[in-house]
């Protein structure tokens, strides 16, 4: 059971991986990046590590892409001027 | 086309690298000797019900030191490298919902923060998780009142007395003559009690108030700008 879990999440995660280098636009790829981190922390906590898990959850999915957001959002603006 | 073998030269590299761990890995119905002394001196010796942060603050302390000044680093050359300009309407208004959810949810965040870096000896978490929770109820301050100012002095402030007293709880281990970062210097208490596992909640709360500082510090740098 806990394999098949991982197996699935694995898959969608290297899906998202792909996602994040093709997609053309830049909001997608960063939002896909973050899902990279999400599944790795379901990951971590099936396989009862929750300490692990917390961190990557939080770091890695929540404030990496909102700070990636915010560069994308400081970047644009500068193209603007 | 050259570019291509380089990455096909690459991830085949990688895979192996790596391959040898998959197919040598097997499972094991008991723990090594280190790890088995670990759980053993974690109950027995520190009282600390969860394992992983005994090894995070007391066997491993020296580490724990490090990763926190990396991340002392990291943010002093964000700050250094983004400096304030005077942009106006950088974010957009906040909507109702986000502004009014947030004033009530702010609160129960931060709270939800220090819940879990004072309570990191007995449940999962610790101090950088903690410390992140804090810095996204500030996150969702800043994302719903976009005229906010934060008082950098006090982040500031807060960051490095709680970094300093990190070291001085280090070196009070070295006065005692007990070693750097010992946790035996205030009395042990009780296995499972929220005042147990010596001196672990007072360096975890420690390093809570630094992390969130630091990162509410950078989000201001990067998002919030007036």
């Amino acid at each position: 059971m806990t394999l098949t879990i991982i197996i699935i999440l694995g898959v969608i995660m290297i899906a998202a991986a792909f996602g994040a280098i093709y997609f053309n636009k830049l909001l997608a790829a960063i939002v896909s990046a973050g899902v990279i981190s999400l599944l790795a922390s379901v990951i971590y906590l099936v396989l009862g590590s929750p300490d692990v898990a917390m961190t990557e959850a939080t770091i890695g999915s929540g404030l990496t892409t909102i700070i990636f957001l915010f560069a994308l959002n400081k970047v644009r603006k500068e193209n603007k001027k | 086309m050259i570019r291509k073998i380089f990455v096909i030269f690459a991830i085949a590299g990688l895979i192996m690298m790596l391959l040898p761990l998959v197919v040598n890995f097997e499972y094991k119905d008991s723990l090594n000797e280190l790890s088995s002394q670990y759980v053993r001196g974690s109950i027995d010796d520190l009282k600390s019900q969860n394992v992983v942060t005994s090894v995070i603050v007391s066997y491993r302390g020296l580490d724990t030191l490090g990763e926190v000044t990396v991340l002392f680093l990291a943010t002093a050359g964000v700050g250094f490298l983004l400096k304030h300009k005077k942009n106006k309407n950088s974010l957009r208004k906040a909507s109702e919902l986000l502004q009014t959810s947030s004033s009530f949810l702010v609160a129960l965040i931060i709270l939800f923060g220090i819940y879990i870096f004072v309570h990191g000896h007995l449940t999962p978490g610790g101090g950088f998780q903690g410390g992140v929770i804090i810095a996204s109820a500030f996150l969702l301050m800043i994302l719903s009142d976009i005229n906010l100012k934060f008082n950098h002095l006090i982040l500031h402030l807060v960051e490095s007395f709680s970094g300093a007293f990190y070291v001085v709880v280090g070196l009070i281990g070295l006065l005692l003559g007990i070693g750097f970062l010992n946790i035996n210097i205030v009395p042990l208490g009780n296995f499972g009690q929220l005042f147990s596992a010596g001196a672990i909640p007072i360096v975890y709360s420690l390093i809570g108030l630094k992390v969130g500082a630091e990162l509410t510090a950078i989000l201001n740098t990067m998002g919030g700008e007036q």
